[in-house]
């Protein structure tokens, strides 16, 4: 006799609805004096598929702010729209974008109220302060942050950071008789070092590849940016600072 | 907590391994159990549940295939090795020699698929040089499948094996527990169900060998650009009843970018707690007795 | 001694904290239950399930590919189900997964077109707004621990722009020029990526056509939960077309030589 019960429960099937996944990829950012660079690669993948060679997550906010979100993607989605929406709400009653250290505070604010359900997300910001100093803020899963000058996060943070600290940070190098390391590095070295830092990454680490997107954050009346080639302005409007856009291919296996 | 209900279970007797009445505990035993040794498992998984976990074996997270055509058989594998989500070698061999007429390639537990073939390659070896006779594939297949069984799965290899002997060619996939199949198309590895898909819409029986080995690297290109597990460069090998020729490398799609900047260090970069210089000479005064003038004494 | 008064005259379970060492707001909970707890049966697991979904991105528009059945665990348990659900005039669904949660959401789909069209306010939803509407679904349930166990494929052409996106029972989302899911996303997506992605601006409906033929073959001949019999739904600027039950033609005659799995030669 057929029997419909021993169809549904074969055997003991314990299987828990996890609501979170793990969609790979790498994200980091850079503050130099007056601008700020900001990364990330462009794989989205599950397990050991990739699922689309083109998911971008580096996203612009304002013209002095730039968001780069990592982890699961679907949370990341919804954080992004969800302080995009605060931040317009905020131009509606302020008549002006909001402060960069306002946005970093107010990204905290909106992590630690789902801490006990969070997203599953690793933030870094990077833009400029009003004082017109290059920044960089990044943030845990529950709202933890810090300005800093260089962060990476994500599936290669393991593999970026060292080479961060090694060349940002001049961590473990010592300088010369008479010399010193600048506190600053100029924004054509910031770039290269980024370029550098993501094809080291897309070589020892799976989940990295495809393309890489970059955000430039500059002051407005730094020309930094004039002799560079492939990149195009985003900005919006005519305040506020100015935006750049870079994409590079990445390896693709 | 867990201890103490134990205890009770047992109804307040202190036992907490029961020991069989006629074992006499003052004469141990000289042998040893044959197979693997299971004495440690306690202790690691309570290691790994303290976060001391075991050390992570290097896997190939694969791509291998084999194909059948009309003189002979195709293998190829990608050369990309997995710790983890990390690249390990980005171009390792995964086609390995059993005798000049067979290959087998590796899917798994890196360090099982070198051994077992190697062992497999050396049995074969002597099988020949006792048998007199060329080696068979289907030996080095119930070699391997025996092997792999009497292991229960422990070894983690996936195996394709091909090669081509008097009875013909023939290509075998064998599971890391030890079943077979035989077919004229066969994929392994984390990449196989891309590179099977290859398979499934190009194969065609009695293809020539130029038209074969396009659809072996189409196949791997399918694993390496669609599955994680699996990238770099395509390695295949094409037996024949008259030649083995071992193409390493012979599609190279993923060469590594060029870098922006020169990372070198200036001298005294490191920095240093004690600096010491010793002389490695050693000089010393050396008088020498007898030569000159004081001449021998003869009398 | 059990130091939980609330406890004492109970039933004692020795297997569980025999000495009352439970912190006190981990202690077992003896009291009385919601008689209906049970009766609330959330979907922990997919029951009645259809196979891969295929899309492509193709010249004139955005093309879908699903088979006729639904899966009853390994029973192939309904083998003339439609899996491409048209929305309005510029949309395509096509649906993987669970197929209660899969009429649950045309449900929801018939209701907000409904409430949109008596809007009268000359807008109408595209496949981008519809995704948008479909992954923001899928988000809030698995929000609630209690998914819509599907994975979807949006397909369209609105305004000259052709769509193709994705989206699942964790609310994950993207796009791309191929999309498949289910097994179809390790066996077809890679043929779909060589075949189609360098050329969506060139490949004629026929072409995609016999692309998408050519991998629900590959998907009929290794996943054991598929069928010989699929549609295909056409999305171009003129509308959308949802073609009749397809048959694959297959050969399985490489079989007749093979003898044995090892050794065996007769």
């Amino acid at each position: 006799m057929f029997d419909v019960q021993s169809v549904a429960h074969q055997g003991p099937q314990s299987r828990q609805f996890n609501p979170y996944t793990e969609n790979g990829g790498t994200i980091l950012a850079i503050a130099g004096a007056d601008f700020s660079v900001i990364a990330g690669d462009t794989r989205q993948s599950e397990g050991y598929s990739i699922q689309t060679r083109y998911a971008p997550k580096v996203f612009q906010l304002t013209d002095k702010a730039v968001l780069a979100v990592n982890g699961f993607s679907a949370d990341g989605k919804m954080f992004v729209k969800k302080v995009k929406q605060r931040l317009e709400w905020y131009r509606h009653a302020h008549a002006k974008d909001m402060p960069i250290r306002s946005i970093a505070r107010l990204i905290q604010t909106m992590l630690y109220s789902r801490r006990f359900f969070p997203y599953y997300v690793y933030n870094i910001l990077g833009g400029i302060e009003d004082d017109g100093t290059g920044s960089v803020y990044s943030f845990d899963p529950v709202g933890s942050y810090e300005r800093e000058a260089c962060r990476a996060a994500g599936a290669a943070q393991s593999l970026v950071q060292p080479f961060l600290d090694n060349q940002v940070y001049y961590k473990n190098q010592t300088a010369g008789q008479d010399e010193s390391f600048p506190t600053h590095l100029p924004l054509p070295s910031v770039l290269k070092l980024v370029v550098d830092a993501f094809t080291s990454a897309t070589e020892r680490h799976i989940e990295v590849g495809d393309g890489l997107e970059i955000y430039v954050v500059l002051k407005r009346d730094s020309t930094a940016i004039q002799s560079m080639e492939g990149v195009q302005e985003v900005t919006t409007s005519e305040e506020g600072q100015r935006v750049f856009y870079i994409r590079r291919e990445l390896k693709k296996d | 907590m867990e201890i103490l209900s134990y205890l009770n279970a047992c109804g307040g007797h202190r036992l907490l391994t029961r020991i069989p009445p006629s074992f006499d505990m003052s004469v141990p035993s000289v042998h040893l159990a044959s197979g693997f040794d299971f004495s440690n498992q306690i202790r690691n998984n309570f290691l790994a549940e303290r976060g001391i976990p075991l050390p992570k074996a290097t896997s190939t997270g694969t791509t291998i295939v084999g194909c059948l055509f009309k003189d002979g058989i195709v293998l190829g594998a990608d050369t990309r090795a997995t710790e983890g989500d990390i690249v390990a070698d980005k171009n390792c061999e995964k086609i390995h020699y059993i005798t000049e007429n067979i290959r087998c390639c590796g899917a798994g537990t890196a360090a099982d698929t070198e051994f077992t073939t190697a062992m497999i390659s050396s049995n074969m070896e002597l099988h020949a040089l006792w048998t007199g006779r060329k080696p068979r594939v289907v030996t080095a297949m119930t070699m391997l499948k025996q092997t792999l069984f009497k292991y229960q799965g422990q070894i983690g290899a996936a195996l394709v094996l091909g090669g081509v002997d008097s009875a013909g060619p023939h290509l075998f996939t064998i599971h890391p527990h030890g079943s077979t199949d035989k077919l004229p198309f066969v994929t392994m590895g984390s990449g196989s169900l891309a590179a099977m898909a290859v398979f499934e819409s190009g194969w065609k029986p009695n293809m020539d060998r130029a038209e074969a080995l396009q659809l072996v690297k189409d196949a791997i290109f399918a694993g390496i650009f669609n599955d994680l597990g699996s990238g770099s460069n395509v390695d295949a090998c094409i037996i024949t009843a008259t030649s083995t020729e071992m193409l390493r490398n012979v599609e190279m799609p993923n060469q590594r970018a060029e870098k922006e900047n020169k990372y070198e260090f200036k001298r005294g970069t490191t920095a240093w707690k004690k600096e010491e210089v010793r002389s490695l000479i050693t000089s010393e005064q050396v008088t020498l007795i007898g030569v000159g003038d004081e001449s021998m004494d003869t009398s | 001694m059990d130091h939980f008064p609330t406890n004492w005259g109970r039933p004692r379970n020795d297997l569980h904290d025999a000495y009352g060492t439970y912190p006190i707001h981990q202690h077992p909970q003896h009291a009385p239950k919601d008689a209906f707890a049970d009766g609330v049966k959330r979907t922990q697991q997919p029951i009645v399930t259809g196979t891969s979904v295929l899309g492509v991105v193709y010249k004139d528009g955005v093309m879908l590919a699903a088979d006729n059945l639904a899966s009853y665990g390994s029973l192939a348990r309904f083998k003339d189900v439609q899996r491409l659900h048209p929305v309005g005039n510029h949309t395509v669904l096509g649906v993987s997964g669970d197929m209660s949660d899969y009429q649950y959401i045309q449900k929801l789909l018939e209701e907000l077109v409904i409430e949109e069209f008596t809007e009268q306010d000359g807008s109408i939803l595209g496949p981008a707004e519809l995704h948008e509407y479909l992954s923001q679904v899928m988000y809030a349930r698995r929000s609630k621990i209690n998914p819509l166990w599907n994975s979807l494929i949006v397909g369209g052409v609105k305004d000259g722009q052709r769509f193709l996106a994705y989206v699942d029972l964790l609310g994950t989302t993207y796009k791309a020029p191929t999309i498949a899911t289910g097994y179809g996303a390790y066996i077809a997506q890679p043929l779909l990526r060589k075949a189609v992605e360098p050329y969506t601006d060139v490949l004629t409906e026929e072409q995609a056509q016999s692309i998408l033929e050519e991998c629900m073959r590959v998907l009929y001949y290794r996943d054991a939960r598929s069928l010989d019999k699929f549609q295909i739904a056409t999305i171009t600027e003129e509308g959308i077309r949802i073609s009749e039950t397809r048959h694959l033609a297959s050969s399985w005659s490489f079989a007749e030589g093979i003898r044995g799995y090892g050794a065996q030669t007769q």
